[in-house]
């Protein structure tokens, strides 16, 4: 989910009989929840598909931070200020511990950044859409961080050492994140204007549907789903992460005294889960494309970060050269 | 960053326990990599020391000669207390 449509290269999931000795018994250590370790045999795809989904989670660590960015110098108190600081750190930490997973598949950091830039590697869609109002801020620590729980609860479970361990501690630290933003819109739910409520719910109406667009394709549309699945890179399929979020947000969004921007959402008590409306897929592939509302933006800020940062590795470079050759000379 | 070395840290988490393997940072130089991994791995005071190694010092034991490296601790069952068995008279030992 802030991995999403991850190729696989498989067309179907072979079975036990149809591997090689080493295919198999790299599956069978799967079977039986073994970690797989980066010096291990693994098959090509496996490691090309979790270069694909760790690259495409960290990136999205990276450029969240981006719809955040636009609020540290216009949050309304040095108090909210702080905090969302904090939290772009941790984002800007969760990216790196994803990346240093990636880098133990034998992937190069640049290279997989360079692929970001040239709109090759994929991030969430979810950071394609801007934070106009402050309650953007509460909605998106809620929904967005919210839905990125659901999905990363799970991933502490795959099946790839680094990555499970590097999902532990993001998963430590992504509570913070929801709990600051559902108390950024309680807060003006409860003490704010006419007019800050009405911010509230504008927020959720921008942000609910892009939040539910996280988990990705129905199950019968997510055809690398079942690879990953089989290879428990993935454990719990896009569907029911969907519902598990929907489930356990209701309520909250009912406690802020908010509504959805979904007429069917209503509570089935024979499925004892949330019934909900059809997602606008098409926008969903749109903003996938590269053709959201900030999909440009996003890329060029990034591009321009890490160039107008080069001067700066440069030096570090030349200082560290400069410092051995001096304490050498002593 | 291809100039830039790989470092990995190990953080202390209180006195007492023993440096533990936490992940890894580049760097240009140590005393950058301990920055680094300071703000990385102990921004909610997960560490009261922290080494930092560059990766290429380390060398690891291969997971598949797994069998092979560890196999004459696979037969030695009296290396171990419970193969000792003593009357319940004795009491806790």
């Amino acid at each position: 989910m802030y991995a999403q449509l991850v190729e696989t290269g498989a067309k179907r999931v072979k079975s036990l009989d149809e591997m090689s000795p080493e295919e198999r018994a790299f599956q069978e250590k799967i079977d039986a929840e073994v970690k797989i370790e980066p010096k291990n045999w693994m098959p090509e795809g496996y490691r090309k598909t979790l270069v694909r989904q760790i690259s495409q989670h960290a990136h999205s660590e990276v450029v969240g931070m981006l719809p955040e960015g636009n609020w540290v110098t216009r949050a309304p108190t040095l108090k909210r200020k702080l905090q969302l600081m904090a939290k772009i750190q941790d984002e800007a930490g969760h990216g790196l511990y994803l990346y240093s997973a990636m880098e133990t598949l034998g992937a190069d950091r640049d290279e997989e950044i360079e692929k970001l830039h040239q709109g090759k590697a994929k991030y969430s869609s979810i950071f394609n859409y801007p934070t106009l109002n402050w309650a953007d801020m509460g909605a998106v620590g809620w929904l967005v961080d919210g839905a990125a729980i659901v999905n990363q609860v799970v991933l502490q479970r795959t099946s790839y050492g680094p990555y499970s361990r590097a999902m532990i501690r993001i998963c430590k630290e992504e509570s913070f994140h929801q709990r600051q933003g559902y108390q950024i819109l309680l807060d003006m739910m409860r003490e704010g204007t006419e007019e800050q409520k009405q911010m509230v719910q504008d927020a959720i109406n921008r942000l609910w549907w892009p939040a539910l667009m996280m988990f990705g394709p129905h199950d019968d549309e997510s055809p690398n789903s079942q690879q990953s699945m089989a290879w428990k890179i993935k454990r719990k399929s896009n569907d029911e992460l969907r519902q598990m979020f929907i489930d356990q947000t209701v309520p909250q969004l009912e406690y802020l005294g908010c509504t959805a921007p979904d007429p069917d959402l209503k509570w089935n008590e024979e499925r004892g889960h949330y019934d909900f409306g059809e997602i606008n897929w098409q926008e969903f592939y749109d903003v996938l494309k590269g053709n959201g509302p900030c999909n440009r933006e996003r890329i060029n800020t990034r591009k321009k970060a890490i160039e107008e940062g080069a001067w700066v590795r440069e030096a570090a470079v030349a200082y560290a050269k400069k410092q051995k050759q001096r304490a050498e000379a002593a | 960053m291809a100039e830039w070395s790989l470092y990995e840290v190990f953080v202390r988490s209180k006195h007492g326990l023993n440096h533990k393997h936490v992940g890894s940072v580049h760097a240009a130089d140590a005393e950058m990599a301990m920055e680094n991994a300071r703000d990385l791995y102990t921004r909610r005071n997960e560490g009261v020391s922290i080494w930092v190694v560059p990766s290429d010092a380390i060398t690891a034991s291969a997971s598949d000669e797994k069998e092979v490296l560890f196999d004459p601790s696979e037969d030695k069952v009296y290396r171990h207390a419970s193969f000792y068995k003593l009357p319940d008279e004795v009491g806790h030992m």
